[in-house]
Protein backbone atom coordinates (compact mmCIF):
# COMPACT_ATOMS: atom_id res chain seq x y z
CA UNK A 1 0.00 0.00 0.00
CA UNK A 2 1.41 3.28 -1.24
CA UNK A 3 -0.85 5.40 0.89
CA UNK A 4 0.60 6.44 4.49
CA UNK A 5 -0.91 8.59 7.40
CA UNK A 6 -5.10 9.20 7.86
CA UNK A 7 -6.00 9.33 3.89
CA UNK A 8 -5.49 5.54 4.16
CA UNK A 9 -8.69 3.55 4.05
CA UNK A 10 -9.63 2.11 7.69
CA UNK A 11 -9.76 -1.53 6.90
CA UNK A 12 -12.29 -2.43 9.51
CA UNK A 13 -15.20 0.03 7.99
CA UNK A 14 -18.26 -1.12 10.00
CA UNK A 15 -20.40 -1.37 6.74
CA UNK A 16 -17.48 -2.90 4.98
CA UNK A 17 -19.17 -5.49 1.90
CA UNK A 18 -18.64 -8.54 1.96
CA UNK A 19 -15.58 -9.73 -0.64
CA UNK A 20 -17.78 -11.79 -2.59
CA UNK A 21 -21.48 -11.49 -3.45
CA UNK A 22 -22.91 -13.87 -5.37
CA UNK A 23 -25.48 -11.36 -6.38
CA UNK A 24 -22.72 -8.79 -7.63
CA UNK A 25 -20.54 -12.10 -9.05
CA UNK A 26 -23.75 -13.26 -11.23
CA UNK A 27 -24.68 -9.82 -12.56
CA UNK A 28 -21.16 -9.42 -13.82
CA UNK A 29 -21.13 -12.87 -15.64
CA UNK A 30 -24.22 -11.77 -16.97
CA UNK A 31 -22.95 -8.48 -18.19
CA UNK A 32 -20.01 -9.82 -20.05
CA UNK A 33 -22.55 -12.53 -21.59
CA UNK A 34 -24.40 -9.63 -22.71
CA UNK A 35 -21.40 -7.73 -23.93
CA UNK A 36 -20.89 -10.93 -26.12
CA UNK A 37 -24.07 -11.55 -27.43
CA UNK A 38 -23.77 -7.87 -29.02
CA UNK A 39 -20.88 -9.75 -31.31
CA UNK A 40 -22.00 -12.40 -32.84
CA UNK A 41 -19.16 -12.68 -34.68
CA UNK A 42 -16.48 -13.41 -32.00
CA UNK A 43 -18.92 -16.20 -30.33
CA UNK A 44 -18.79 -17.75 -33.82
CA UNK A 45 -14.99 -17.18 -34.48
CA UNK A 46 -14.54 -18.76 -31.01
CA UNK A 47 -17.16 -21.72 -30.68
CA UNK A 48 -16.29 -23.38 -34.71
CA UNK A 49 -12.52 -22.36 -35.27
CA UNK A 50 -11.36 -25.40 -32.72
CA UNK A 51 -13.82 -27.43 -35.07
CA UNK A 52 -12.50 -26.59 -37.94
CA UNK A 53 -8.92 -26.97 -36.94
CA UNK A 54 -9.88 -30.46 -35.71
CA UNK A 55 -11.64 -31.24 -39.11
CA UNK A 56 -8.53 -30.49 -40.61
CA UNK A 57 -6.14 -32.26 -38.75
CA UNK A 58 -7.82 -35.22 -39.19
CA UNK A 59 -7.96 -35.53 -42.86
CA UNK A 60 -4.37 -34.16 -42.59
CA UNK A 61 -3.35 -37.61 -40.73
CA UNK A 62 -5.74 -39.25 -42.86
CA UNK A 63 -3.46 -42.26 -42.99
CA UNK A 64 -2.58 -42.85 -40.19
CA UNK A 65 -5.38 -42.76 -37.13
CA UNK A 66 -3.32 -43.16 -34.43
CA UNK A 67 -1.62 -39.54 -35.14
CA UNK A 68 -4.85 -38.14 -34.64
CA UNK A 69 -6.07 -39.71 -31.87
CA UNK A 70 -2.62 -38.47 -29.91
CA UNK A 71 -2.68 -34.78 -31.29
CA UNK A 72 -6.52 -34.60 -31.56
CA UNK A 73 -6.88 -35.03 -27.54
CA UNK A 74 -3.83 -33.05 -26.92
CA UNK A 75 -5.63 -30.18 -29.11
CA UNK A 76 -8.56 -30.78 -27.40
CA UNK A 77 -7.30 -29.73 -24.07
CA UNK A 78 -5.42 -26.79 -25.63
CA UNK A 79 -7.96 -24.90 -27.97
CA UNK A 80 -10.26 -23.87 -24.61
CA UNK A 81 -6.68 -22.57 -22.91
CA UNK A 82 -5.91 -20.27 -26.08
CA UNK A 83 -8.95 -19.36 -26.44
CA UNK A 84 -9.92 -18.16 -23.55
CA UNK A 85 -6.41 -16.76 -23.09
CA UNK A 86 -7.18 -14.14 -25.97
CA UNK A 87 -10.87 -13.38 -25.21
CA UNK A 88 -10.27 -12.76 -21.57
CA UNK A 89 -6.78 -10.85 -21.78
CA UNK A 90 -8.68 -8.23 -24.64
CA UNK A 91 -11.63 -8.05 -22.30
CA UNK A 92 -10.01 -7.28 -19.68
CA UNK A 93 -7.59 -5.06 -21.27
CA UNK A 94 -10.57 -3.11 -22.21
CA UNK A 95 -12.33 -2.74 -19.12
CA UNK A 96 -9.03 -1.09 -18.17
CA UNK A 97 -8.47 0.97 -20.83
CA UNK A 98 -12.17 2.18 -20.84
CA UNK A 99 -12.61 3.43 -17.66
CA UNK A 100 -14.76 1.19 -16.69
CA UNK A 101 -12.59 -0.98 -14.18
CA UNK A 102 -11.91 2.48 -12.40
CA UNK A 103 -15.43 3.08 -11.80
CA UNK A 104 -16.33 -0.24 -10.81
CA UNK A 105 -13.60 -0.29 -7.91
CA UNK A 106 -14.90 3.08 -7.38
CA UNK A 107 -18.28 1.23 -6.48
CA UNK A 108 -19.14 -1.38 -4.02
CA UNK A 109 -17.76 -4.06 -6.27
CA UNK A 110 -15.32 -6.65 -4.94
CA UNK A 111 -12.42 -7.78 -6.86
CA UNK A 112 -13.22 -11.15 -6.51
CA UNK A 113 -16.76 -10.64 -7.85
CA UNK A 114 -15.54 -9.27 -10.65
CA UNK A 115 -12.81 -12.02 -11.38
CA UNK A 116 -15.33 -14.79 -10.75
CA UNK A 117 -17.98 -13.02 -13.22
CA UNK A 118 -15.42 -13.23 -15.98
CA UNK A 119 -14.54 -16.78 -14.91
CA UNK A 120 -17.53 -17.79 -15.09
CA UNK A 121 -19.18 -16.09 -18.31
CA UNK A 122 -16.35 -17.06 -20.01
CA UNK A 123 -16.67 -20.88 -18.48
CA UNK A 124 -20.34 -21.19 -19.33
CA UNK A 125 -18.65 -20.14 -22.83
CA UNK A 126 -16.12 -22.89 -22.56
CA UNK A 127 -18.61 -25.03 -22.13
CA UNK A 128 -20.35 -24.84 -24.93
CA UNK A 129 -16.91 -24.86 -27.08
CA UNK A 130 -15.02 -27.88 -25.46
CA UNK A 131 -18.35 -30.10 -25.63
CA UNK A 132 -18.96 -28.88 -29.53
CA UNK A 133 -15.39 -29.65 -29.98
CA UNK A 134 -15.35 -32.93 -28.30
CA UNK A 135 -17.83 -34.51 -29.70
CA UNK A 136 -17.39 -33.50 -33.18
CA UNK A 137 -13.65 -35.42 -32.53
CA UNK A 138 -15.27 -38.00 -30.87
CA UNK A 139 -18.43 -39.12 -32.86
CA UNK A 140 -17.85 -37.68 -36.04
CA UNK A 141 -14.29 -37.77 -37.04
CA UNK A 142 -13.32 -41.16 -34.65
CA UNK A 143 -11.38 -40.00 -32.27
CA UNK A 144 -10.10 -43.45 -30.48
CA UNK A 145 -10.39 -42.65 -26.70
CA UNK A 146 -10.48 -45.27 -24.19
CA UNK A 147 -11.53 -43.46 -21.52
CA UNK A 148 -14.88 -41.93 -20.63
CA UNK A 149 -15.73 -38.50 -23.43
CA UNK A 150 -16.69 -36.85 -20.18
CA UNK A 151 -12.99 -36.35 -18.55
CA UNK A 152 -11.88 -34.92 -21.97
CA UNK A 153 -14.75 -32.46 -21.10
CA UNK A 154 -13.46 -31.87 -17.90
CA UNK A 155 -9.86 -31.22 -18.26
CA UNK A 156 -10.87 -29.38 -21.17
CA UNK A 157 -13.13 -27.16 -19.32
CA UNK A 158 -10.23 -26.69 -16.53
CA UNK A 159 -7.88 -25.88 -19.07
CA UNK A 160 -10.44 -23.08 -20.30
CA UNK A 161 -10.42 -21.86 -16.93
CA UNK A 162 -6.74 -21.65 -16.63
CA UNK A 163 -6.62 -20.01 -20.07
CA UNK A 164 -8.86 -17.24 -18.32
CA UNK A 165 -6.64 -17.09 -15.52
CA UNK A 166 -3.59 -16.39 -17.57
CA UNK A 167 -5.32 -13.86 -19.60
CA UNK A 168 -6.90 -11.72 -16.55
CA UNK A 169 -2.85 -11.99 -15.33
CA UNK A 170 -1.58 -10.84 -18.13
CA UNK A 171 -4.12 -8.61 -19.08
CA UNK A 172 -2.29 -6.15 -15.99
CA UNK A 173 0.58 -5.77 -18.19
CA UNK A 174 -0.47 -4.82 -21.20
CA UNK A 175 -0.63 -1.15 -22.19
CA UNK A 176 -2.63 -1.74 -25.72
CA UNK A 177 -4.41 -4.60 -27.09
CA UNK A 178 -1.58 -4.89 -29.49
CA UNK A 179 0.47 -5.46 -26.70
CA UNK A 180 -1.93 -8.28 -25.57
CA UNK A 181 -2.09 -10.00 -28.61
CA UNK A 182 1.82 -10.14 -28.05
CA UNK A 183 1.75 -11.94 -25.03
CA UNK A 184 0.13 -15.02 -26.47
CA UNK A 185 3.63 -16.02 -28.35
CA UNK A 186 5.27 -15.10 -25.37
CA UNK A 187 2.99 -17.00 -22.56
CA UNK A 188 1.12 -19.93 -24.99
CA UNK A 189 3.76 -21.05 -27.63
CA UNK A 190 6.73 -21.90 -25.13
CA UNK A 191 4.09 -23.90 -23.28
CA UNK A 192 2.73 -25.12 -26.86
CA UNK A 193 6.74 -26.44 -27.61
CA UNK A 194 6.87 -28.03 -24.40
CA UNK A 195 4.03 -29.67 -23.47
CA UNK A 196 4.19 -33.35 -25.10
CA UNK A 197 2.10 -32.20 -28.28
CA UNK A 198 5.38 -32.43 -31.08
CA UNK A 199 7.67 -35.08 -28.88
CA UNK A 200 6.97 -36.92 -25.51
CA UNK A 201 7.84 -34.62 -22.90
CA UNK A 202 10.75 -37.40 -21.29
CA UNK A 203 12.35 -37.37 -25.01
CA UNK A 204 13.56 -33.70 -24.81
CA UNK A 205 16.86 -32.60 -23.60
CA UNK A 206 16.31 -32.66 -19.81
CA UNK A 207 16.68 -28.60 -19.02
CA UNK A 208 13.84 -28.68 -21.69
CA UNK A 209 11.91 -31.60 -19.78
CA UNK A 210 12.72 -30.10 -16.39
CA UNK A 211 11.38 -27.19 -17.87
CA UNK A 212 7.87 -28.36 -18.93
CA UNK A 213 7.31 -30.04 -15.89
CA UNK A 214 6.76 -26.53 -14.40
CA UNK A 215 4.64 -25.26 -17.13
CA UNK A 216 0.88 -26.09 -16.26
CA UNK A 217 0.18 -26.93 -20.31
CA UNK A 218 2.22 -29.96 -19.42
CA UNK A 219 -0.32 -31.57 -17.12
CA UNK A 220 -3.34 -30.54 -19.09
CA UNK A 221 -1.98 -32.48 -21.94
CA UNK A 222 -0.64 -35.24 -19.99
CA UNK A 223 -4.35 -35.30 -18.48
CA UNK A 224 -5.81 -35.68 -21.62
CA UNK A 225 -3.39 -38.42 -22.64
CA UNK A 226 -4.33 -40.64 -19.07
CA UNK A 227 -8.50 -40.48 -20.73
CA UNK A 228 -6.74 -41.29 -23.65
CA UNK A 229 -5.31 -44.64 -23.00
CA UNK A 230 -6.56 -45.77 -20.07
CA UNK A 231 -10.44 -46.97 -19.31
CA UNK A 232 -10.50 -45.68 -15.83
CA UNK A 233 -9.88 -42.60 -13.94
CA UNK A 234 -5.91 -43.33 -12.86
CA UNK A 235 -4.14 -41.94 -9.97
CA UNK A 236 -1.66 -39.36 -12.66
CA UNK A 237 -5.23 -38.16 -14.45
CA UNK A 238 -6.33 -36.57 -10.51
CA UNK A 239 -2.74 -35.28 -10.32
CA UNK A 240 -2.84 -33.81 -13.43
CA UNK A 241 -6.10 -32.09 -13.25
CA UNK A 242 -5.72 -31.18 -9.44
CA UNK A 243 -2.40 -29.14 -10.92
CA UNK A 244 -4.45 -27.80 -13.34
CA UNK A 245 -7.08 -26.27 -11.11
CA UNK A 246 -4.33 -25.08 -8.91
CA UNK A 247 -2.56 -23.29 -11.34
CA UNK A 248 -5.49 -22.01 -12.36
CA UNK A 249 -6.46 -20.47 -8.64
CA UNK A 250 -3.35 -19.67 -8.31
CA UNK A 251 -3.15 -17.41 -11.32
CA UNK A 252 -6.92 -15.69 -10.47
CA UNK A 253 -5.57 -14.75 -7.34
CA UNK A 254 -2.55 -13.25 -9.15
CA UNK A 255 -4.66 -11.37 -11.25
CA UNK A 256 -7.01 -10.22 -8.17
CA UNK A 257 -4.03 -8.63 -6.73
CA UNK A 258 -2.86 -7.01 -9.98
CA UNK A 259 -6.48 -4.64 -9.69
CA UNK A 260 -5.76 -1.89 -7.75
CA UNK A 261 -8.30 0.92 -6.52
CA UNK A 262 -6.14 3.12 -6.21
CA UNK A 263 -3.96 3.61 -9.13
CA UNK A 264 -1.26 6.27 -10.05
CA UNK B 1 -16.02 30.48 8.51
CA UNK B 2 -17.67 27.19 6.91
CA UNK B 3 -18.68 25.54 10.55
CA UNK B 4 -21.87 27.60 10.01
CA UNK B 5 -22.93 25.72 7.35
CA UNK B 6 -22.67 22.24 9.59
CA UNK B 7 -20.33 19.64 9.02
CA UNK B 8 -18.06 19.59 5.55
CA UNK B 9 -19.07 16.91 3.24
CA UNK B 10 -15.17 16.95 2.09
CA UNK B 11 -12.30 18.01 4.42
CA UNK B 12 -8.82 18.16 3.62
CA UNK B 13 -5.77 19.00 5.44
CA UNK B 14 -2.18 19.10 4.06
CA UNK B 15 -3.56 16.68 1.15
CA UNK B 16 -0.49 16.42 -1.01
CA UNK B 17 -0.60 13.55 -4.07
CA UNK B 18 2.38 12.80 -5.84
CA UNK B 19 2.70 11.42 -9.04
CA UNK B 20 5.51 9.21 -10.12
CA UNK B 21 8.34 11.85 -8.55
CA UNK B 22 6.23 14.97 -9.42
CA UNK B 23 3.74 16.50 -6.80
CA UNK B 24 0.54 17.09 -8.68
CA UNK B 25 -1.39 18.28 -5.26
CA UNK B 26 1.01 20.34 -2.85
CA UNK B 27 -0.36 20.65 0.17
CA UNK B 28 -4.18 21.53 -0.10
CA UNK B 29 -6.45 22.94 2.97
CA UNK B 30 -10.32 22.86 2.06
CA UNK B 31 -13.54 22.18 2.48
CA UNK B 32 -16.64 21.77 0.47
CA UNK B 33 -20.07 22.36 2.37
CA UNK B 34 -22.94 19.82 2.11
CA UNK B 35 -25.55 20.50 -0.47
CA UNK B 36 -24.45 22.99 -2.38
CA UNK B 37 -22.69 22.99 -5.75
CA UNK B 38 -19.01 23.55 -5.43
CA UNK B 39 -17.15 24.40 -8.74
CA UNK B 40 -13.21 23.10 -8.67
CA UNK B 41 -11.67 25.63 -11.48
CA UNK B 42 -8.43 26.05 -13.42
CA UNK B 43 -6.31 25.42 -16.10
CA UNK B 44 -6.17 21.64 -17.51
CA UNK B 45 -3.27 19.64 -16.13
CA UNK B 46 -3.73 22.12 -13.11
CA UNK B 47 -4.44 18.94 -10.76
CA UNK B 48 -8.21 19.17 -10.57
CA UNK B 49 -9.26 14.92 -11.88
CA UNK B 50 -6.11 13.95 -9.39
CA UNK B 51 -7.84 15.99 -6.48
CA UNK B 52 -11.43 14.23 -7.79
CA UNK B 53 -10.11 10.85 -7.88
CA UNK B 54 -8.21 11.37 -4.53
CA UNK B 55 -11.83 12.18 -3.00
CA UNK B 56 -13.44 8.86 -4.77
CA UNK B 57 -10.50 7.43 -3.42
CA UNK B 58 -8.88 6.07 -6.50
CA UNK B 59 -5.46 8.04 -6.75
CA UNK B 60 -2.60 6.18 -5.16
CA UNK B 61 0.13 8.42 -3.48
CA UNK B 62 -2.40 10.64 -1.25
CA UNK B 63 -0.68 11.70 1.84
CA UNK B 64 -2.62 14.31 4.65
CA UNK B 65 -6.06 14.38 5.99
CA UNK B 66 -9.05 13.31 3.43
CA UNK B 67 -12.49 13.21 5.50
CA UNK B 68 -15.43 12.31 3.05
CA UNK B 69 -18.69 12.15 4.12
CA UNK B 70 -17.19 11.76 7.57
CA UNK B 71 -14.50 8.89 6.71
CA UNK B 72 -11.17 8.77 5.10
CA UNK B 73 -11.67 9.02 1.45
CA UNK B 74 -11.26 5.67 -0.31
CA UNK B 75 -13.33 3.95 2.90
CA UNK B 76 -15.33 0.67 1.57
CA UNK B 77 -18.34 2.45 3.59
CA UNK B 78 -18.53 5.14 1.01
CA UNK B 79 -18.87 3.35 -2.33
CA UNK B 80 -22.33 3.44 -2.34
CA UNK B 81 -22.65 6.97 -1.23
CA UNK B 82 -20.75 8.67 -4.40
CA UNK B 83 -20.90 8.92 -7.77
CA UNK B 84 -18.21 9.70 -9.92
CA UNK B 85 -17.87 10.59 -13.56
CA UNK B 86 -14.74 10.24 -15.17
CA UNK B 87 -13.63 12.56 -17.43
CA UNK B 88 -14.07 10.59 -20.65
CA UNK B 89 -17.31 8.58 -20.70
CA UNK B 90 -16.31 4.96 -19.07
CA UNK B 91 -19.31 2.83 -20.12
CA UNK B 92 -19.68 -0.21 -22.34
CA UNK B 93 -19.80 0.32 -26.09
CA UNK B 94 -21.08 -2.94 -27.16
CA UNK B 95 -23.90 -3.26 -24.30
CA UNK B 96 -27.27 -0.52 -24.48
CA UNK B 97 -27.34 2.53 -22.41
CA UNK B 98 -30.24 0.74 -20.39
CA UNK B 99 -28.26 -2.64 -19.90
CA UNK B 100 -25.20 -0.39 -18.99
CA UNK B 101 -27.38 1.05 -16.29
CA UNK B 102 -28.76 -2.25 -15.38
CA UNK B 103 -25.29 -3.66 -14.52
CA UNK B 104 -24.31 -0.47 -12.53
CA UNK B 105 -27.62 -0.60 -10.86
CA UNK B 106 -27.05 -4.36 -9.86
CA UNK B 107 -23.82 -3.75 -8.63
CA UNK B 108 -24.41 -0.90 -5.95
CA UNK B 109 -28.05 -2.71 -5.19
CA UNK B 110 -27.91 -6.33 -5.77
CA UNK B 111 -30.19 -9.25 -5.43
CA UNK B 112 -33.28 -10.26 -7.44
CA UNK B 113 -35.59 -8.94 -4.37
CA UNK B 114 -34.17 -5.28 -5.21
CA UNK B 115 -34.96 -5.68 -8.85
CA UNK B 116 -38.39 -3.33 -8.94
CA UNK B 117 -36.31 -0.83 -7.27
CA UNK B 118 -33.75 -0.91 -9.37
CA UNK B 119 -35.50 -0.77 -12.86
CA UNK B 120 -36.95 2.26 -11.29
CA UNK B 121 -33.66 4.03 -10.26
CA UNK B 122 -32.65 3.16 -13.89
CA UNK B 123 -35.50 4.38 -15.81
CA UNK B 124 -35.29 7.52 -13.22
CA UNK B 125 -31.64 7.72 -14.76
CA UNK B 126 -32.27 7.88 -18.42
CA UNK B 127 -34.81 10.53 -18.08
CA UNK B 128 -32.83 12.78 -15.53
CA UNK B 129 -30.14 12.96 -18.85
CA UNK B 130 -32.67 13.27 -21.26
CA UNK B 131 -31.88 9.51 -23.20
CA UNK B 132 -35.38 7.97 -23.01
CA UNK B 133 -35.39 8.11 -26.64
CA UNK B 134 -31.93 6.32 -26.78
CA UNK B 135 -32.84 3.82 -24.22
CA UNK B 136 -31.75 0.77 -26.25
CA UNK B 137 -29.31 2.12 -28.38
CA UNK B 138 -26.12 0.65 -28.44
CA UNK B 139 -23.56 2.99 -26.34
CA UNK B 140 -20.74 2.59 -28.78
CA UNK B 141 -23.26 4.17 -31.56
CA UNK B 142 -24.22 7.20 -29.63
CA UNK B 143 -22.44 10.74 -30.25
CA UNK B 144 -20.08 11.77 -27.79
CA UNK B 145 -22.40 14.24 -25.83
CA UNK B 146 -25.05 10.91 -25.63
CA UNK B 147 -22.15 8.86 -24.08
CA UNK B 148 -20.93 11.88 -21.50
CA UNK B 149 -24.62 11.76 -20.69
CA UNK B 150 -24.84 7.68 -20.43
CA UNK B 151 -22.00 7.67 -17.76
CA UNK B 152 -23.56 10.66 -15.73
CA UNK B 153 -26.72 8.55 -15.38
CA UNK B 154 -24.48 5.99 -14.47
CA UNK B 155 -23.23 8.51 -11.75
CA UNK B 156 -26.82 9.37 -10.88
CA UNK B 157 -27.86 5.87 -10.03
CA UNK B 158 -28.74 4.96 -6.47
CA UNK B 159 -29.63 8.61 -5.17
CA UNK B 160 -25.85 9.06 -4.10
CA UNK B 161 -24.78 11.87 -1.34
CA UNK B 162 -21.77 13.04 -3.03
CA UNK B 163 -21.44 13.24 -6.68
CA UNK B 164 -18.02 14.00 -8.25
CA UNK B 165 -18.66 15.33 -11.71
CA UNK B 166 -15.10 15.73 -13.62
CA UNK B 167 -15.36 17.92 -16.81
CA UNK B 168 -18.78 16.53 -17.13
CA UNK B 169 -20.31 19.34 -19.50
CA UNK B 170 -17.40 19.23 -21.98
CA UNK B 171 -17.93 18.94 -25.71
CA UNK B 172 -21.96 19.54 -25.25
CA UNK B 173 -23.90 21.99 -27.14
CA UNK B 174 -24.77 25.58 -25.12
CA UNK B 175 -28.88 24.43 -24.73
CA UNK B 176 -27.47 20.80 -23.32
CA UNK B 177 -25.05 22.21 -20.88
CA UNK B 178 -27.66 24.82 -19.59
CA UNK B 179 -29.80 21.74 -18.85
CA UNK B 180 -27.31 19.58 -17.00
CA UNK B 181 -26.18 22.67 -15.11
CA UNK B 182 -30.48 22.84 -14.25
CA UNK B 183 -30.24 19.29 -13.30
CA UNK B 184 -27.36 19.48 -10.85
CA UNK B 185 -28.76 22.48 -9.47
CA UNK B 186 -32.51 20.25 -9.37
CA UNK B 187 -30.67 17.64 -7.79
CA UNK B 188 -28.57 19.77 -5.10
CA UNK B 189 -31.78 20.86 -4.00
CA UNK B 190 -33.78 17.97 -4.43
CA UNK B 191 -31.88 14.96 -3.14
CA UNK B 192 -29.84 17.73 -0.93
CA UNK B 193 -26.86 15.90 -2.80
CA UNK B 194 -23.37 17.49 -2.06
CA UNK B 195 -22.16 18.16 -5.75
CA UNK B 196 -18.17 19.01 -6.63
CA UNK B 197 -18.08 19.67 -10.44
CA UNK B 198 -14.86 20.42 -12.39
CA UNK B 199 -14.63 22.37 -15.63
CA UNK B 200 -12.13 24.68 -17.25
CA UNK B 201 -14.90 26.86 -18.71
CA UNK B 202 -14.85 29.89 -16.85
CA UNK B 203 -18.45 30.88 -17.54
CA UNK B 204 -20.13 27.76 -15.60
CA UNK B 205 -18.44 29.10 -12.43
CA UNK B 206 -20.88 31.53 -12.36
CA UNK B 207 -23.50 28.85 -11.57
CA UNK B 208 -21.90 27.35 -8.58
CA UNK B 209 -22.45 28.46 -5.26
CA UNK B 210 -19.17 27.89 -4.13
CA UNK B 211 -15.65 27.96 -6.32
CA UNK B 212 -12.56 26.52 -5.68
CA UNK B 213 -9.87 28.04 -8.06
CA UNK B 214 -6.75 26.22 -8.41
CA UNK B 215 -3.52 26.47 -10.48
CA UNK B 216 -0.79 24.60 -10.16
CA UNK B 217 -1.67 21.98 -7.61
CA UNK B 218 -2.70 24.79 -5.62
CA UNK B 219 -5.68 26.50 -4.54
CA UNK B 220 -5.85 30.32 -5.24
CA UNK B 221 -9.10 31.10 -3.66
CA UNK B 222 -11.88 29.17 -1.65
CA UNK B 223 -15.25 31.89 -2.22
CA UNK B 224 -18.56 32.18 -3.56
CA UNK B 225 -18.53 33.49 -6.88
CA UNK B 226 -19.77 36.94 -5.61
CA UNK B 227 -17.58 37.01 -3.40
CA UNK B 228 -14.71 36.58 -5.44
CA UNK B 229 -15.63 39.28 -7.94
CA UNK B 230 -15.74 41.75 -5.12
CA UNK B 231 -12.71 40.70 -3.59
CA UNK B 232 -11.14 41.01 -6.70
CA UNK B 233 -13.23 44.08 -7.91
CA UNK B 234 -13.93 42.04 -11.25
CA UNK B 235 -16.91 42.06 -13.47
CA UNK B 236 -16.69 38.32 -14.09
CA UNK B 237 -15.02 35.45 -12.18
CA UNK B 238 -12.57 34.53 -15.36
CA UNK B 239 -11.22 37.71 -14.96
CA UNK B 240 -10.93 37.37 -10.85
CA UNK B 241 -9.65 34.05 -11.81
CA UNK B 242 -6.96 36.13 -13.80
CA UNK B 243 -6.15 38.91 -11.37
CA UNK B 244 -5.33 36.11 -9.23
CA UNK B 245 -3.23 34.62 -10.75
CA UNK B 246 -1.35 37.59 -11.85
CA UNK B 247 -0.99 38.24 -7.97
CA UNK B 248 0.32 34.76 -7.30
CA UNK B 249 2.81 35.26 -9.97
CA UNK B 250 3.84 38.51 -8.78
CA UNK B 251 4.22 37.55 -5.46
CA UNK B 252 6.47 34.78 -7.02
CA UNK B 253 8.52 36.99 -8.69
CA UNK B 254 9.37 39.26 -5.45
CA UNK B 255 9.83 36.01 -3.45
CA UNK B 256 12.80 35.14 -5.68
Amino acid sequence: MTTRTPATPSATAPAAPAPVSAARTLATAARVLRQLRHDPRSIALMILVPCVMLFLLRYVFDGSPRTFDAIGASLLGIFPLITMFLVTSIATLRERTSGTLERLLAMPLGKADLIAGYALAFGLLAIVQSALATGLAVWALGLDVVGSAWLLLLVALLDALLGTALGLFVSAFAASEFQAVQFMPAVIFPQLLLCGLFTPRPAMQPVLEAISNVLPMSYAVDGMNEVLRHPDITGDFVRDTLIVAGCAVLVLTLGAATLRRRTA
Amino acid sequence: MMNSIGAAAVRAHGLTVLRGDRTVLRGLDFSVPPGQITGLLGPSGCGKSTLMRAVVGTQAKVTGTLDVLGRPAGDAALRARIGYVTQAPSVYDDLTVRQNLEYFAAVLDPGRARRDARAETVTRAITDVDLASHADALAGRLSGGQRNRVSLAVALLGTPELLVLDEPTVGLDPVLRRDLWDLFHRIAAERAATILVSSHVMDEAERCHRLLLMRDGRILADDTPDALRARTGSETVEAAFLHLVDQANALQESAR
